[in-house]
């Protein structure tokens, strides 16, 4: 099983510079997990350690591909405020 | 510039809380001389300096340890302008390229900074690589950092190793029931922690980070963002604790907050302060602190003079282009530098030049008044009204004449007719609470509108130094009987 890293990645670095395994490279448009190098962190962290340092919200998934990070989480932001926001730039 | 207040005494009858209410400068002039070497060419340290020397900062840090709710880790904005933000992300070995090709083109440019985007000292082999690099390559130029504080006492010994004068934290508070306010969570020790239990972590390295710098003589210039109902009351103790522990200078910011930005103050529609709720904070924490007001909230790869921002002239396209030899750039460097230094100090040499002009008003009583001035930099009036992006307001009094914030505003003379009225009125609004506006010159339509707010305009003091321009234009309105009145708009208030 191994974590994996989606669109919404910012690039940041800060997700390779904690990863025990340096399973994480910069891809093309974002960063990404090397699938055979990723252990989920077992035997060196309690929590998987991408996870718990990424500040976006949806980029990182775990190995079941759900979102480590689910909306409103990090940010405190609750996802119907962020929705509403988002409708009333746009309507602008 | 010395506008040290002449008569104490006067000063305290007036309501000032103490010596110490004029800006950054006037505590220069009383800081031991190894001190003041360190920061009179550092434009964010000295207000005076920012008049003429210039910094820049350079975006190799991506990566942070801490969510503020004022932040949205969303880098590529070129149209922001604000902490946080950046068009270009450079490695070192980029960055080293482009601070030696700014400091060619700019050569009044004497601090490179590291501010992010992220926390420089959460990357710590970009930052420290980039530090090296140009200790040994550009040595005059200043480095400096900027950082929350959370990594700060681990790192500390390497930052002194890399002669870094000059580290700048922000410290939102001291009490993690407010921190939990403004940070959800910070990494620490491998875990992501978040509310309250994260914020005391980070207060606790703040000061550990805080006292270690000090011990070690560095200066510290603390950064504060004023959240109206969240630290706004607070931030008066934080300014006492730093000060007592050693920090030099206290910057309080206010916040920025916009839907767009996609932060959770914006999102959540927290409101920053106005200019006066800004003022006022600044003013009660001057008597405890050295406050600096000149702050322009810069992007995370800014370039040029504060206020300006001249990146776009350095994007790493346009730098892989030039041909750098910082050899020569050196020498040019030294001999612009000596200018600006020997002008300064002309300056410093004859402090009382002004308040011998304050001192012969025949009246000692008048009621101090706000200004707003334009200028391209360099201490003179030399903006066109219209050319204005920011005015540097001044408040002048029978005793003193300082330096109190800066407000930005919309370009007038945007090219687009159509746009001129409203544009106008809206930096009326901003001007509010200023009665003169001194630019080198000024249209006919603008002079008006101006006039009719009560904001009168003057062009007659172009090229001058601001500060006398500011005297002399006190003296004339105490001389006239203007000042015997409220101004105009406490007038309405009370009629």
């Amino acid at each position: 099983m191994a974590y994996s890293i989606v669109e919404s990645c910012v690039s940041c670095h800060a997700c390779s510079m904690a990863c025990p395994s340096e399973a994480i490279y910069q891809g093309e448009l974002h960063f990404m997990v090397d699938q055979r190098k990723c252990t989920e962190c077992e035997g060196d962290f309690a929590d998987s350690q991408c996870a718990s340092i990424c500040p976006v919200e949806g980029a990182i998934l775990n190995g079941f591909e759900e979102v480590a990070n689910p909306p409103g989480s990090l940010t405190g932001i609750p996802p119907e405020r962020m929705q509403a926001a988002l409708a009333e730039i746009q309507s602008r | 510039m010395e506008l040290t207040v002449l008569n104490e005494t006067q000063v305290t009858e007036e309501g000032c809380s103490s010596g110490s209410c004029g800006s950054t400068d006037d505590q220069l002039t009383h800081l031991p001389e190894e001190i003041r070497q360190k920061v009179f060419n550092h434009p964010c340290y000295s207000e005076e300096a920012h008049h003429h020397f210039a910094r820049m900062h350079v975006a190799v840090a991506p990566a942070c340890n801490i969510q503020c709710h004022y932040c949205n880790r969303k880098y590529d904005c070129s149209n922001e302008s604000r902490p946080g933000v950046v068009s270009e992300l450079l490695t070192p070995d980029q960055a080293v390229k482009k601070v030696m090709a700014v400091a060619a083109e700019i050569p009044q440019m004497t601090v490179l900074g590291i501010a992010g985007p992220g926390d420089p000292l959460a990357n710590p082999e970009r930052t420290f690589s980039t530090f090296q690099q140009l200790t040994e390559k550009a040595p005059d130029i200043k480095l400096c950092v900027s950082t929350n504080g959370l990594s700060l006492p681990e790192h500390v010994d390497e930052l002194c190793k890399h002669n870094i004068d000059h580290v700048t934290m922000t410290i939102n508070c001291v009490d993690p029931e407010i921190g939990a306010k403004i940070y959800p969570w910070i990494f620490w020790n491998n875990r992501r922690i978040k509310g309250k239990k994260g914020a005391k972590i980070l207060i606790e390295q703040q000061q550990k980070g805080l006292a270690m710098l000090v011990e070690r003589g560095v200066l510290v210039k603390v950064n504060s963002v004023m959240i109206p109902g969240v630290n706004d009351k607070h931030l008066e103790e934080v300014s006492k604790i730093v000060k007592a522990k050693g920090a030099f200078l206290h910057n309080v910011m206010p916040l920025i907050a916009e839907a767009e930005h996609g932060t959770f103050y914006g999102v959540m529609g927290q409101r920053g302060p106005t200019n006066d709720e800004l003022m006022e904070l600044q003013d009660s924490c001057a008597g405890d602190m050295n406050m600096m007001r000149h702050c322009r909230q810069c992007r995370a790869d800014a370039v040029g003079l504060l206020g300006e921002d001249r990146g776009d002239e350095f994007t790493m396209e346009k730098v892989e282009l030039m041909d750098i030899d910082y050899d020569a750039a050196m020498v040019k460097r030294k001999v612009i530098h000596d200018a600006i230094e020997a002008q300064l100090k002309a300056k410093m040499d004859k402090p009382d030049e002004v308040l011998v002009t304050l001192g012969g008003l025949k009246q000692k009583d008048t009621r101090p008044v706000l200004m707003a001035i334009a200028t391209s930099g360099g201490g003179v009036i030399n903006q066109h009204f219209g050319h204005a992006t920011e005015f540097l307001i001044y408040e002048a009094s029978p005793t003193d004449v300082r330096f109190v914030s800066h407000r930005k505003v919309e370009l007038y003379c945007a090219g687009n007719d159509d746009d001129g009225v409203p544009i106008l009125q809206q930096i009326i609004k901003t001007l509010e609470g200023c009665e003169a506006v001194l630019c080198s010159k000024i249209g006919f339509e603008p002079w008006g509108m101006l006039e009719e707010a009560g904001i009168q305009p003057t062009g007659e003091h172009a090229m001058e130094p601001i500060e006398e321009a500011v005297t002399a234009v006190y003296k004339e309105m105490a001389e006239s009987g203007k000042l015997d009145d409220m101004p105009a708009d406490q007038q309405l208030a009370t009629a």
